[in-house]
């Protein structure tokens, strides 16, 4: 199926398959034409067009010193984007793996978070930290980690994940327009997942912040984002067969956390099941729950449930499937969620 | 040396206080310009014939590994390999340095040294293969576990090596380390605590010109990587890479060093990643062929071959030997892993904590019954179909 999008001009322009991986490109390339503040830089980010190729072509349009192939270091990296965007720059730093971010940790904990509210609000960092994350492509020992809850944990930053070619770029956009430091999680085992999209007619760039309903519903709300989203679809398909008719809400921003949408939701299913794939234990489905238990005890018709992954180093390649929630989980959790109270 | 003197500053400056002089002179501590060689020179008429051969038969067998695990890697068999072909030298030198209480700490490139120093080639490549982390048991081989973040692995050299003379065991630690994670914080943070503990480690640079598509020239501007050990006082050696003969040498002394309790020594080895990254990887976007070829001139394996032919120690009944060994090894290692590995999905909880948690343990019996729920599946389609 292909949609026209309309364009500025009024033409429309034919909407086509293409993959998250360029439609981050695409926003890379556009926030770098628009604004010439807009640096890119980390490893391999330049001739290679880095190892998931999103800034490919963005040295050679730009020039090596828009976009940047650094030392390895990580720290260094992200310790310079910090004097960067305090000379008035705005880098958007690219780092290779998930667990590849964490020699970054000091600099991002104590000083990328920290600065505007150090300098009572003289010295913002807008800074966006792109970070594949989530496993299921099959990738060894330190190339999978869900690492969005050390993220969510520090004050001062904002952490945002797409789930769609659509959102990828209008997200990526916003979070490099933002004069705030953003966390922008990208779910590698989407990367190549392909939709419709217009790279001439570019989606709305939205605020970040603002989760969406997905899939309307009236008995459950499946809460989820990035990696899991596709899953929480599918399931909400396969429920139809049960009789169950899901909502399925993607946060798109873990921070900010869109309450209002998520409350609203729950309120109309009066149930919620929180599925993403990192731990479960100390992990975002926690906080969302309590947060949904906080706003909608009154019209919950049962405890609102968690879908996660188990709570364990993440696993060789060949046995990530027994840890990812798939969409028998997923049901399994609604099937627990209470029905005969509904009799 | 002192500190540089901006003119006219000399006349005014009272006589500097004693502990402003340098406690080294940085001149012994410098590497040589040129790498150094042994295959080709005069000094290799000192060495020993029985370790020249020794090392020829193993870079045989570990051109041969590299190129049967890349092979494995097109037959779904390896989930990646990061080749070492045209690095065989270093990886080789570095294994057969160590005496047994050793400890080697290799980067996730060095499956090969480890192979080198006696592991189980198919135990080394479970990290790879994706069926499990550390196929083995680090202790039992003196191998730390084959690491991906880069350089993280060097401080634990440090560690270890100081631990052990703490205890007045007699052991030197070896980490290797390619010329991008030189870069990595943990790098210098290894160095300067090797320096200041007098640690009986050696940290082998492979210096294969590449960090993925980055080339050296993006990773420092130093005159060398061998040079940086200078700043953290200790001495920095640079060796021809590719000659096998030369890197056993320098690691030799430098493993010598560590052991008679003079400290740690940076070693930085010339060489080139001939292959890709890994097979995963587009060399053809970053690096001319040229280049390429300029290096297989100057090729580990025929370097050795060479020298040894030419001294009349090895003919071609001797190659042929080697090749065959290689060859044995490598239908054994391509026969073992046609097997699928045999996985329990219930080991994903076995080695969390020393004790299971109680939500592990409750995890654990919801994946056991999701299982027994597949089983009976299987078993119910099986007789439906019959
Ligand atoms: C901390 C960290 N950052 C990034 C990576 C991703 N990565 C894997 S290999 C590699 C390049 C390593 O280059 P080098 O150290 O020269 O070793 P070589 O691959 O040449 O053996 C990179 C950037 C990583 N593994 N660890």
């Amino acid at each position: 199926m292909t949609t026209a999008a309309a364009t500025a001009d009024g033409s429309t322009a034919k909407a086509k398959p293409a993959s998250m991986a360029q439609a981050l490109g695409r926003a890379l390339r556009d926030s770098m034409s628009e604004d010439p503040t807009v640096h890119v830089l980390g490893e391999d980010v330049g001739t290679l067009g880095g190892v998931f190729r999103i800034t490919d072509g963005l040295a050679k349009e730009f020039g090596d010193e828009r976009c940047t192939d650094t030392p390895l270091a990580e720290a260094g990296i992200l310790g310079a984007a910090v004097g960067m965007a305090m000379y008035g720059l705005r880098p958007v730093v690219e780092m290779q793996f998930d667990a590849f971010a964490y020699p970054a940790f000091e600099q991002l904990i104590s000083h990328v978070a920290k600065m505007r509210n150090r300098t009572g609000g003289a010295m913002p960092l807008p800074i966006t930290v792109r970070v594949p994350y989530g496993g299921g492509i099959g990738g060894v020992e330190h190339h999978s980690d869900s690492s969005e809850a050390y993220y969510m944990a520090t004050p001062g930053l904002h952490v945002v994940t797409p789930a769609t070619v659509g959102d990828a770029y209008g997200l990526l956009r916003a979070s490099i327009a933002s004069d705030d430091p953003v966390v922008f999680l990208e779910p590698k085992r989407l990367y190549w997942s392909k939709s419709d999209w217009s790279p001439e007619a570019p989606a709305a760039v939205e605020p970040i912040g603002r989760a969406v309903v997905r899939r309307p519903g009236r008995s459950a709300t499946l809460i989820t984002y990035g990696p899991s989203l596709p899953v929480c679809m599918e399931a909400a398909e396969a429920a139809v067969a049960e009789g169950w008719d899901l909502e399925v809400v993607d946060l798109r921003s873990l921070v900010p956390f869109d309450d209002e949408t998520v409350a609203a939701s729950v309120r109309r299913t009066g149930r919620a099941v929180v599925v993403h794939e990192s731990s479960g234990f100390g992990g975002p489905g926690g906080e969302i729950a309590a947060r949904i238990t906080e706003r909608c005890f009154h019209h919950l018709e049962a405890p609102v449930l968690r879908v996660a992954g188990f709570d364990i180093p993440y696993p060789p390649p060949m046995l990530e499937r027994h840890h990812l929630p798939g969409v028998d989980r997923v049901l399994d959790a609604v099937a627990r969620l209470q029905w005969e109270a509904d009799s | 040396m002192t500190v540089q003197e901006l003119p006219g500053a000399a006349a005014h400056r009272p006589t500097p206080p004693p502990a402003w002089k340098p406690i080294t002179d940085p001149a012994p501590l410098l590497p040589d310009p040129e790498p150094y060689r042994v295959l080709g020179t005069d000094v290799v008429a000192d060495v020993d014939p029985e370790l020249l051969l020794r090392l020829h038969a193993e870079l045989v067998r570990g051109r041969r590994y590299n190129a049967q695990a890349t092979a494995l890697t097109k037959q779904g068999r390896l989930a990646v390999y990061p080749s070492s072909t045209g690095q065989e030298a270093c990886e080789v030198a570095a294994a057969l340095v160590l005496e047994d209480r050793d400890w080697l700490f290799p980067s996730y490139r060095d499956t090969l040294a480890a192979v080198a120093r006696g592991l189980d080639p198919v135990e080394a490549l479970t990290l790879l293969r994706g069926d499990r982390h550390t196929g083995y048991d680090p202790r039992e081989h003196r191998i730390a576990p084959l690491c991906t973040p880069l350089a993280t692995q060097l401080p634990h050299a440090v560690g270890l090596a100081h631990a052990a003379r703490l205890k007045g065991d007699d052991v030197v630690a070896l980490a290797m380390v390619g010329d991008g994670g030189t870069s990595e914080g943990d790098f210098h943070e290894a160095l300067n605590f090797a320096a200041v503990w007098k640690a009986p480690v050696v940290f082998l640079v492979q210096n294969n010109g590449f960090a993925i598509s980055v080339p050296l020239a993006k990773q420092t501007a130093a005159p060398s990587l061998a040079h940086k050990a200078v700043g953290y006082g200790m001495p920095g050696r640079l060796v021809d890479g590719n000659d096998a003969a030369a890197v056993h040498q320098v690691l030799g002394e430098a493993v010598a060093r560590a052991r008679r309790g003079e400290g740690p020594t940076l070693v930085e080895a010339l060489t080139y990643r001939m292959e890709a990254h890994t097979n995963a990887d587009d060399a053809t976007r970053y690096r001319a062929d040229s280049e390429v070829e300029a290096w297989r001139a100057h090729d580990p394996v025929q370097l050795l071959e060479r020298e040894l032919t030419d001294r009349g120690l090895l003919d071609d009944a001797g190659i042929e030997q080697a090749r065959e060994a290689a060859e044995r090894m490598a239908a054994a290692l391509r026969d073992r892993m046609n097997a699928d590995p045999v996985l329990e999905p219930m080991d994903l909880f076995t080695h969390v904590y020393a004790e299971q948690t109680s939500q592990l343990r409750e995890q654990s019996a919801a994946l056991r019954a999701e299982l027994d729920a597949e089983h009976d599946h299987h078993e119910h389609s099986a007789e439906a179909g019959r």
